[in-house]
């Protein structure tokens, strides 16, 4: 019976969401800190996802939310516009390893190296850290090479990508999910200790100050313009992952998730194929590093830990791995959890606390039940929900309509020249 | 730096035979049901509190004073041998029972999970009943025995390899000679087949996870012994190098993860005393994690089937 009322479901009214976004822009700049409100706003892009209208409108009212009014709401509420733009970050991240993940089928838990790899290739030769490698005092690099570097950086964490997978991809399956995760903990352990014999990443101290970028002299210091920065990357990135889902190497990742065996022998080659989806991924967490250390303006290993890692898969598998509008909607949820609503949980908790109603010692704080909420979440989804929230669609063909269109009415190929044939010995 | 050496390799040995002890762990339920049990390292972890909590209360409760250490050692180790038994059973019926027959990556995600859970769960509990999760466990032994004139073998070390070595000579004997053994066996050759030879599928992957957790649980009391301190994050990377362990010896073979385990434990001792030195000190002992992985590495791309193990070909 719930499986027929869904089914019979056509999506959400027009005017629902037109007024469920008005009604929280609205709260929103009346009331300037209600967290609510500023939920509201994000979540109406679900709302819109689900909307009875066409292809058109949803995009039109999606890029309006996007770039007009949460940027007008919250523009001046430098908290929300950094929830918006990590937000933002970790959307971009997710993409990037839905497609080794969700559409090549490599499990990868070493994901974050690649992160890492972007994110110190600006940072070493955008402050003087270096000179220290260098000859000739050329360092700090000034703000304006950030654009240049979202390109270096996705280079290199593509090369990355490639070292690594050269090797990696001869295992498979849950090995391929050791081997990344052994990497991903080399590349930290390097990190982290390559301040001697030469001083490459100054080691656990961590290297800043890391300029913000800069545009015709414009300092976009501020997470204003980094929600633009990550908005923009993030339709790249949508775009590619579109692009690449329907493209013939999209299709040969589908077929080698499904059954390498089976897609060996139609002629796909695993290895190009698989090599493919690596370094793309990681090109993609690549730009994300870059953008992110220009972001926080210092980065040291904390950052590329394994739980970071794990927190990504975490998103893709959550949404639906291999479905663009899931990823989304996963690493969004999971950002917001993580940044928001468990901090609020805390400052809830501290408050009843200050007012004497509960004692809670220091440990307890909700905000370190990260690994908790990560392992319930994983737990649940892979017993109730293995394909995610929003599942991932498979692109139908309609023949028919193929047939009946005029392309249909020539014939091409083969069977273009074998009707050439018969027809030439019939005249 | 050579006399140095008797006294590394000696470290290295005890070290080995926790690995090794925790390998056979995955080794049995890879053996069995073809997944990474992700979360072998927290069940070891769990076995640690377990342990180091029986201790500090019966030390509060005034219970050790005048006891033998050997009979404290020999109660704590069957009540955390107890209580992980039941967690792995209780691990396996909830979170990979459910998902058998799903696409391989549906386990493994749900066996991290598994290990996330664990390691929160515990810090939560210490963080609750001690207000800290950093425990130190009390120690019962701390006599050490010279060998010879270059080396020294604390007390607790040679019990730690002692109980290795029963644990392991025990379990072998059970799965060659038993009749449970053999169904074990059984299962791990053919799941299909050994139910239609009247062997109940379920009830023998059971056995398999409450062994391997118990020998995994009893393995964290004595790694609580040995080193003193412990935290509820231990347990991940040290799964992780006894998974390795169990690779380099060949996965699903209970031989090569004994040998896989010790020849890790040697190696990485090794590495961490001598890298230093004979790098003049570019490279410390800080990558010697970075050793163990690059192990794993090399010998799933180049053995995948491990030192001992035969290779298996492909199934159409």
């Amino acid at each position: 019976m719930a499986n027929l009322a869904w089914k019979s479901f056509k999506g959400i009214p027009l005017v629902f969401t037109l007024i469920w976004i008005v009604a929280f822009s609205a709260a929103l700049y009346l009331m300037d800190k209600s967290v609510i409100a500023f939920l509201g706003i994000l979540s109406s892009i679900v709302v819109v996802y689900y909307t009875n209208t066409t292809k058109s409108v949803k995009m039109a009212i999606g890029a309006i939310v996007l770039l007009l009014i949460i940027p007008l709401v919250a523009g001046e509420n430098r908290y929300y516009m950094e929830v918006a733009s990590q937000v933002g970050i970790y959307v971009a991240m997710a993409l990037g390893l839905n497609i080794v993940v969700g559409f090549a089928g490599l499990l990868d838990l070493g994901y974050v190296a690649f992160f890492a790899a972007g994110a110190y290739a600006y940072a070493i030769f955008s402050t003087s850290q270096a000179n220290e490698f260098i000859a000739g005092n050329l360092f700090p690099l000034s703000g304006e090479w950030f654009w240049p570097f979202l390109i270096v950086g996705l280079i290199v964490a593509a090369v990355f990508g490639i070292l690594l997978g050269l090797p990696v991809l001869r295992v498979k399956g849950d090995y391929l999910a050791i081997v990344t995760l052994g990497f991903g903990e080399i590349i930290r352990i390097v990190f982290n200790n390559l301040d001697k014999p030469i001083n490459i990443t100054n080691g656990p101290q961590g290297i800043t100050p890391i300029p913000s970028p800069e545009l015709f002299g414009i300092q976009m210091g501020t997470p204003f313009y980094f929600y633009f920065i990550v908005l923009f990357v993030i339709a790249f990135i949508v775009l590619a992952n579109i692009r690449f889902e329907h493209s013939r190497l999209g299709r040969a990742w589908i077929a080698v998730r499904e059954d390498e065996l089976a897609a060996q022998s139609m002629g796909i080659s695993l290895l190009n194929t698989k090599l493919a989806a690596f370094a793309l991924g990681a090109s993609f967490a690549g730009v994300v590093g870059v953008i992110f250390a220009a972001k926080q303006t210092f980065i040291d290993p904390t950052s590329f830990t394994l739980m970071e890692s794990i927190g990504i898969l975490v998103m893709v598998i959550l949404g639906g791995s291999g479905s663009i509008p899931g990823v989304v909607l996963g690493a969004a949820f999971v950002t917001i959890l993580q940044v928001q609503l468990l901090k609020e949980f805390s400052n809830f908790l501290h408050g009843l606390q200050n007012a004497g109603i509960i004692s809670l010692p220091n440990q307890l704080d909700p905000s370190k039940f990260q690994r908790l909420i990560f392992g319930i979440m994983l737990i649940l989804v892979a017993l109730y929900r293995p394909n995610g929230l929003i599942p991932a669609k498979r692109k139908k063909n309609d023949l028919d309509a193929i047939k009946k269109s005029e392309f249909g009415k020539e014939k091409l190929g083969i069977l273009g020249r074998l009707s050439q044939l018969t027809s030439g010995k019939q005249s | 730096m050579i006399n140095i050496l008797p006294q590394v390799l000696v470290d290295g040995l005890t070290l080995g035979f926790m690995y090794a002890v925790v390998a056979l762990g995955y080794t049995m339920v890879y053996g069995i049901l073809e997944i990474i049990n992700f979360a072998h390292g927290d069940i070891f972890m769990v076995g640690a509190f377990i342990g180091t909590e029986v201790l500090l209360i019966s030390d509060a409760l005034g219970a050790l004073e005048g006891m033998n250490p050997f009979v404290a050692l020999f109660i704590t180790l069957i009540i955390a041998m107890v209580l992980t038994g039941a967690l792995g059973v209780g691990i396996e019926r909830i979170a990979y029972r459910p998902l058998r027959g799903a696409p391989r990556l549906v386990p493994l995600i749900s066996a991290i999970g598994v290990s996330f859970l664990l390691q929160d769960l515990v810090r939560f509990t210490e963080a609750l009943a001690r207000n800290e999760f950093y425990l130190n466990s009390p120690a019962l032994f701390t006599g050490s025995i010279p060998l010879g004139s270059m080396a020294t073998i604390p007390t607790k070390g040679l019990i730690v390899i002692v109980i290795a070595i029963v644990m392991m000579i025990a379990l072998t004997l059970f799965v060659n000679k038993t009749k449970w053994g053999i169904a074990m066996r059984a299962v791990a050759q053919d799941q299909s087949t050994a139910s239609l030879m009247t062997i109940n599928v379920n009830k023998v992957i059971m056995l398999t996870f409450l062994i391997g957790s118990s020998l995994g649980g009893a393995t964290g009391v004595l790694f609580a012994q040995n080193y003193g301190t412990i935290d509820p994050y231990i347990g991940f990377i040290l799964g992780l190098k006894a998974f390795t362990a169990a690779v380099l010896g060949g996965i699903g073979n209970l031989r090569g993860a004994m040998i896989g385990g010790i020849l890790l434990g040697l190696l990485e001792s090794l590495s961490g005393a001598f890298m230093g030195p004979l790098t003049n000190g570019a490279f410390g002992a800080e990558y010697k994690d970075v050793f163990a992985f690059s192990i794993l590495i090399l010998v799933l791309l180049f053995k995948p089937e491990g030192l001992f193990g035969e290779a298996v070909k492909e199934k159409v």
